[in-house]
């Protein structure tokens, strides 16, 4: 795809529009729950369905959480922002409008940083508002069947500016912001529940300049890994109408993830014609810079910062930190390990490569394995202590995953204590050294890969628990 | 005319308003007026007055984010002019 961009002299241009929802208790202007999955129509109102004279109220929290979000995303809290209605009808919207922010957002002119190549790409944020979601509408043949649970559930609209060059940018754009929204508790990031959604504007122009092609917009990217491949079909799809003397057509165009392509809506241009004006149902907002202090003051270590003291803390390789600090969970357990004296080289290694694996394969959390921080923390001090060898530990640590008992007690239970005592191990290499005469001649003769055979016989005959350190040194002092 | 027929139409359209060609005169003309005295109104110099978007001089109305009971499912399919099982039904919808 790439390669077809840059053979035809052009460059994409993409920018993202993305709605969140909000992990609010209720929904944005009413007392109705937002949990997921209740029966259809069973938390609704008269405020969310739209019955005359009801007023709505904002709720306290979407207003901090947008603030938080605008704050971890570098944004300019604007100090005064109020509502709009957006008109349109639609059944899933009762009231014929939906209560958004148009002209004056709670957050404007922020960005994000990504990191591609070992290059840094910072991504400009154009706005941050909140708005309520619509219901759902279920398309059968005799009709359409309308559930308004989520009417009113709140939305935080997250616009970028057009600074995202390729596909990859993208993708990693909405993992940075997925990351972020998470580790503040704002939304779960769940793109194939919906409470995530990512709509993407795309036009192409000639490497290097600076004007903007006409654009298309893509709906209905309905999984993480979509982002990319979306995108890269319509770059492709641009570059062929250009490339056979066409031009390109300003549209929505919907995502199918079944054919992996994307198909205009063809939807009458006069549908936008939203007619914005000021909510009169609600008060303006006046943001005062005590409250924004109080909510910066919330703000956990974000991914980037955490990643940074990582390197710099603990000198762990950037790839190691990109993973560990991905999921704040994850993160915080690394930071309890090495809190609990786990070296924190050894800490990541066992994460990257037997904690994830055993999370991967069986779909748990971190937080629900049996092995808690503190017990990896022991394991590895057990090996470093000496007492037990690296190829035990693995045993201990499939142990642990499967009883929860803390690696003292397996290795106790088990006798798993490694073997140390020089004259213990003496008498055992001697045994082998004598039932090999053979290999001992080839190895006295020059032959040094000998020795792995030998100290492999001796951690056969000891189940492994012999220091391979003190046989290694203790073959070689016999032999020579 | 300070509005075309034209526009009336695409407005009516939006609000799903159907329009005979003698209402579509006469609402025409009406609307023009009221932009015309809106016109009258812009003569007045108001540089120096803060612009409203709210006649009530208060902000920062909000609630706390604490659940309340939501309507009986009875109540809130109610007034639906088509109902079938817990979902309102309406004309099939074609994207």
């Amino acid at each position: 795809m790439m390669k077809m961009l840059s053979d035809a002299g052009l460059e994409a241009v993409i920018g993202l529009e993305i709605h969140a929802q909000m992990l609010t208790e209720t929904k944005i202007f009413c007392g109705c729950s937002t949990a997921f999955g209740a029966e259809p129509n069973t938390q609704t109102c008269p405020v969310c369905i739209g019955m005359p004279g009801v007023l709505p109220v904002l709720n306290r929290r979407v207003v901090e959480f947008a603030v938080k979000t605008g704050l971890a995303m570098n944004c300019r809290i604007t100090p005064y922002s109020r509502f709009a209605r957006k008109n349109y009808f639609y059944p899933d919207l009762p009231k014929g409008y939906q209560i958004s922010q148009y002209e004056l957002p709670i957050c404007e002119k922020g960005h994000l940083d990504i990191h591609i190549n070992g290059e840094s790409r910072r991504i400009g944020i154009t706005r941050i508002h909140m708005e309520e979601d619509a219901g759902k509408n279920i398309h059968q043949k005799d009709g359409s069947y309308v559930d308004l649970n989520r009417t009113g559930v709140p939305l935080l609209e997250i616009v970028t500016e057009p600074d995202i060059r390729t596909p990859q940018e993208a993708a990693l754009f909405m993992k940075k912001l997925r990351a972020i929204l998470r580790y503040l508790g704002v939304c779960d990031g769940n793109m194939e529940q919906g409470s995530l959604r990512c709509d993407a504007n795309v036009s192409l122009r000639p490497a290097g300049s600076t004007g903007l092609g006409t654009k298309t917009e893509i709906k209905n990217i309905n999984s993480f890994r979509f982002v990319e491949k979306a995108l890269e079909y319509e770059i492709k799809r641009q570059v062929k109408v250009l490339r056979d003397g066409g031009d390109i057509i300003q549209e929505t165009r919907l995502w199918d993830s079944e054919t992996g392509t994307t198909n205009s809506m063809r939807s009458k241009e006069e549908a936008h014609d939203y007619r914005y004006f000021p909510e009169p149902d609600l008060v303006p907002l006046q943001i005062e810079e005590d409250w924004i202090k109080q909510i910066r003051e919330t703000l956990p270590e974000l991914p980037d910062q955490k990643m940074k003291r990582y390197q710099e803390e603990f000198g762990l390789p950037e790839y190691d930190c990109e993973i560990l600090t991905e999921e704040r969970p994850v993160a915080e357990w690394f930071e309890r390990a090495v809190k609990a004296g786990g070296s924190p080289k050894a800490v990541s290694n066992w994460m990257m490569t037997d904690i994830l694996r055993l999370m991967n394969e069986t779909g748990t959390e971190i937080t629900e394995l049996r092995i808690t921080p503190e017990m990896l923390a022991s394991l590895i001090g057990l090996i470093e202590k000496g007492t037990i060898s690296g190829k035990i530990a693995k045993m201990v640590f499939n142990d642990m995953y499967t009883t929860g008992k803390d690696p003292e007690t397996i290795v106790q239970e088990k006798g798993l204590v490694q073997i140390s005592d020089a004259g213990e191990l003496e008498g055992t290499i001697q045994e082998i050294l004598d039932a090999h005469p053979d290999e001992v001649g080839r190895l006295k003769a020059g032959d040094k890969k000998l020795i792995g055979f030998f100290v492999g016989q001796v951690m056969k005959a000891t189940k492994g628990k012999a220091n391979p350190k003190m046989v290694n040194e203790i073959i070689r002092k016999k032999i020579s | 005319m300070r509005i075309s027929e034209g526009d009336v139409e695409h407005i009516a359209r939006l609000a799903r308003l159907e329009l005979d060609p003698e209402e579509r005169r006469r609402y025409t003309e009406q609307l023009s007026d009221i932009l015309n005295y809106i016109d009258e109104l812009n003569e007045l110099d108001t540089s120096s007055v803060e612009p409203t978007s709210h006649v009530i001089p208060i902000k920062n109305v909000m609630r706390d984010d604490l659940p309340q009971p939501s309507l009986p499912l009875d109540e809130a399919l109610g007034n639906a002019p088509q109902r079938k099982g817990n979902f309102y039904r309406v004309p099939r919808i074609i994207d």
